[in-house]
């Protein structure tokens, strides 16, 4: 088939071969050509990549250790109890995922840094400072209040798989209490709390944005991102930094699926799932809502802070800004609007481009015998294991010497580039979202179209993609959202200003203590366009849940394959 | 395990009552198990059985009520205190732990030494035949064999009383039967009061001792299964528990004795009831003959003229329908190769006997 050999020269060409591309350089002599570890042994040898290499890890552990102490308790209290805030709850799950670490970063600075609001209170009040930004801390602090609901979300689902029974038998052979929770509870829900760690470890351990914005430079991703941009694309380092990177991130997704495999305890049977829940006392639940509030302030803080810097004119050495004005909405208007228009541009392409990519690698592994058909999944997921500083630079070494024919000027540099980017990286999430929305389709609809003179194309076009519609629309919503705030692998790929996207600019203004508050301005932007998208793909997906309910499509007992 | 150690009890239930917000679950349930009994509850879905058997269990909401094990009311004890061992519907195997694991686990809670542990637990899983899968997690077995395993994690513990929720409900038909054989088997041998759910009359007939038959939380009827079946005391009942012929109309006191007017016309005689006035009567198909009219065999039986209207051929039985005017009655004629069937819309006498016919509220 066709089509099938285009999706797979398109993932090989963009991804596949950028990302051995830099795997060989790594291992390359720089000078003589020949495969050599020399370029390791060298990183290892320089005490400032040794102490990089130590950083990310230690800050990637210890954001995986506050997120817990962030999501743990959440997670408890809504599978446990009969807790009022659970709705609260589930909103604290998603308003963080709605802006990128790296756009709150500095909002973050201004609160919690040394001279930040809140130190400035403490100071006064109690003549002491806590130092929450400092160096690393800072970067901790704002990624484990970004990535914690990857932990929530993976735990909740976690402890509300279990079945009831479960529990109830451990009680009826005489188990309770803490015992219970040790030797039923805690190992069931196991699991899922380490893949959502792994989850955030990662993606914390890639982070380009944040340290960069946080003037936090002795990391892995910032190290690479600086020698790539200040040395050249020849400097060995960067291509050392991305192996470790792609390294770390197979590690964590085998990890992940290790945890899960055979123990995939999804145990709920009819009969209805859950745990037991209780109801509380007053005291108890005053408890807890005192920490979902004191959570929710934090995890809002980023937000109001970015709010605050968006409207505020001076705004140092204060707990709030002096004054307030529009003024930084109209100077990103009126002399930056190309960031916003390359955004939706850009964005709006990947996303175009996922879902087409999408649905097609769904119907081809899920309604084809196509001979290695699943590696057309696999291949399109692997994109979830390549950070994006190291797709950016594996593009940047690739196609630096492609020349696109009639504009005359090199693929690397050309604005395409960041739109194929996009696409690469926010494609396994729109795969997911198509996937799920064709398995929920019965093969009889499409057989029945057949059997009344439908041709297979006639019958993907009329019966098929009408279907999977809410599917394909919250993959289009998701993708455009994330792509339209990537950072990591677009900031390598922006050869001119005028070329740039959001994320960018916000990280351009960011640098400037005088383009701070147009950068917020612009985050703030950023912020409304995920959230609003994130809102559309959920209502999209609920919807079409509801509808799947009422009028149910697959057929009861029949396996769709 | 040796029988002797097992130290069964009947349950007896007083007066229990439950519901969910506004909605009875239970009403005034009264119930004496006996000690070593097998008995069911039975009823359509929705009825209360499986709450009732939960709150024997102290699951789900708390009952009013008295619950007694032997001599000990336990409606106020915590699930873990009640020593009524359960297996659940979905067996509820612990997936982390392997099959020894999960047959100890109510040993290990009871603090018992690691010896006493082995033991027991390796007496147990001979019981159910399955030692060698002892290390094995509960994914890798069949659905047969992890039943067996729930039935060995609970009666390991030696509870005063067995429940079984649905106990054969995840199985497919043919493992059903033999499970069937050999939970009762099992019982048997332990001489272990149990009581089982099942919304499946075939199931609680060819296993229980006695059974309660369970409708919107009110028990309906109590007995042997063979004795609910002729029996029934309502129409729920004749209705659930087999196919059964309704008629209704009035029931009348005559010199000659009591007979019953159905509302097409139809008039029986029937065995002496003290009831009169208004009435339903239930016959079971079997229970009625079919006859050519003017046929006078069986001349002392009841009597009724009609046409035959459907015919289902259902293997060891034909099953026809006969038009008696208002009414429908369905007779069960044995099916005996080479006989040939009635045709549609031949005339028939229908004998009804009257020792098969049961007047119901």
């Amino acid at each position: 088939m066709a089509a099938g050999l285009l999706i797979a020269l398109f993932l090989l060409l963009f991804l596949g071969i950028p990302v051995v591309k830099v795997i060989f350089v790594a291992f390359q002599d720089p000078n003589s050509g020949q495969l050599t570890i020399i370029n390791f042994v060298d990183f290892f040898r320089n005490s400032l990549f040794r102490e990089s290499f130590v950083n990310s890890f230690y800050v990637a552990t210890m954001s995986v250790v506050l997120a817990s102490i962030l999501a743990i308790p959440l997670a408890y209290f809504t599978t446990r109890f009969n807790f009022g805030g659970a709705v609260l709850i589930q909103t604290l799950g998603i308003i963080p995922l709605i802006m990128p670490p790296f756009v709150g970063a500095v909002a973050m600075q201004l609160l919690f840094g040394a001279n930040g609001s809140v130190n400035l209170l403490l100071d006064e009040h109690f003549g002491f400072t806590i130092p929450f930004m400092e160096g690393l801390n800072g970067v901790i602090f704002v990624e484990s209040i970004h990535y914690f609901p990857f932990i929530l979300i993976n735990l909740s689902a976690a402890l509300n798989n279990i079945d009831r029974a479960m529990e109830e038998s451990a009680q009826n052979l005489g188990s309770s209490g803490l015992r219970l929770f040790r030797r039923i509870v805690f190992p069931l829900a196991l699991p899922g709390f380490v893949a959502g760690a792994a989850l955030v470890f990662i993606k914390v351990f890639d982070d380009l944005g944040t340290p960069l914005l946080l003037n936090v430079n002795n990391m892995l991703a910032p190290q690479a991102y600086l020698r790539i941009s200040s040395i050249g694309i020849s400097d060995p380092t960067g291509y050392v930094i991305s192996v470790i990177l792609v390294g770390f991130s197979l590690l964590a997704l085998w990890v992940s699926l290790l945890s899960m495999r055979g123990k995939d305890y999804a145990t709920v049977q009819k009969g209805g799932g859950g745990l037991m829940r209780r109801d509380l006392k007053r005291w108890e639940k005053l408890g807890c809502y005192a920490v979902v509030i004191f959570i929710l302030v934090l995890v809002l803080s980023p937000h109001i802070g970015l709010l605050l810097l968006s409207f505020g004119t001076i705004w140092s050495f204060a707990v709030l800004p002096d004054a307030f004005t529009l003024d930084h909405y109209y100077t990103v208007i009126s002399t930056s609007s190309q960031y916003i228009t390359n955004t939706l541009l850009y964005a709006g392409l990947a996303a175009l481009f996922d879902v087409i990519l999408a649905t097609a690698i769904g119907y081809i592994v899920w309604r084809t015998k196509l001979v290695g058909r699943k590696w057309l999944d696999y291949g399109a997921t692997a994109a979830l294991a390549v950070p994006g500083v190291v797709l950016g630079i594996g593009y940047l070494r690739t196609f630096h010497s492609v020349n696109v024919p009639i504009i005359d000027e090199p693929l690397a540099s050309w604005w395409i580039i960041i739109v194929l980017a996009m696409t690469i990286r926010r494609l396994p999430y729109a795969l997911r979202a198509c996937i799920a929305a064709i398995q929920q389709v019965s093969v009889m609809l499409e057989e029945a179209a057949e059997n009344l003179g439908a041709t297979k194309r006639r019958t993907v076009w009329r019966i098929l993609v009408p279907l999977m519609s809410g599917g394909i629309l919250a993959g289009f919503v998701t993708s455009f959202a994330t792509a339209s705030v990537e950072l990591s692998a677009t900031i390598m790929l922006v050869a001119r200003e005028s070329d740039a996207p959001l994320a960018y600019g916000i990280y351009e203004f960011m640098q400037s203590a005088a383009g701070r508050g147009p950068g917020a301005a612009l985050g703030v932007i950023a912020v409304l366009f995920v959230g609003i998208g994130t809102y559309i793909s959920h209502t999209m997906i609920e919807r079409t849940k509801r509808s799947r309910e009422t009028k149910p499509i697959v057929a009861e007992g029949v396996p769709v394959k | 395990m040796t029988e002797h150690k097992l130290q069964s009890t009947g349950v007896k239930i007083e007066n229990l009552n439950l519901s969910f917000g506004d909605t009875h679950v239970l009403r005034g349930v009264n119930l004496d198990i006996h000690n070593g009994e097998f008995f069911a509850f039975l009823g359509p879905s929705g009825s209360g059985k499986s709450t009732l058997l939960r709150a024997i269990a102290g699951f789900g909401p708390k009952p009013k009520g008295r619950i007694l094990i032997g001599s000990e009311d336990i409606a106020n004890l915590p699930p873990w205190k009640r020593d009524v061992g359960m297996v659940f519907q979905s067996y509820a195997l612990w997936p982390h732990m392997s099959v020894r694991k999960n047959v100890a686990f109510g040993l290990e809670e009871r603090r018992l030494p690691k010896s006493e542990i082995n033991e027991r637990v390796d007496n147990a899983l001979d019981l159910i035949g399955l030692k060698h899968l002892a290390e094995r997690k509960p994914a890798a077995l069949s659905g047969g064999q992890q039943q067996r395993i729930a039935l060995a994690r609970t009666i390991v513990v030696e509870p005063k009383v067995l429940l079984l929720d649905e106990p054969l409900s995840n199985l497919d038909a043919n493992l059903r039967v033999q499970m069937r054989r050999e939970i009762l088997e099992l019982q048997r041998k332990l001489k272990l009061t149990t009581i089982f759910v099942t919304h499946d009359q075939e199931e609680a007939n060819t296993t229980a001792d006695r059974m309660a038959v369970l409708d919107q939380g009110i028990i309906q009827q109590v007995g042997e299964p063979m004795k609910l079946y002729d029996n029934p005391t309502n129409l729920f009942v004749a209705k659930f528990l087999g196919t059964a012929n309704i008629l209704e109309g009035e029931i009348e006191a005559h010199a000659d004795g009591v007979r019953f007017r159905s509302n097409n016309g139809a008039s029986l005689a029937l065995n002496a009831v003290h009831q009169q006035g208004r009435g339903s009567i239930v016959f079971r198909p079997q229970n009625v003959e079919i006859v050519k009219p003017g046929n006078h065999e069986g001349a002392d039986h009841n009597r009724i003229a009609g046409s035959v209207c459907h015919m289902e051929f259902l293997g060891s039985v034909i099953r026809y329908g006969v038009d008696i005017g208002n009414d429908v009655v369905l007779i069960d004629h044995p099916h005996k190769q080479g006989e040939s069937t009635l045709a549609l819309s031949s005339k028939v006498d229908l004998l009804v006997d009257r020792d098969g016919i049961q007047v119901v509220a």
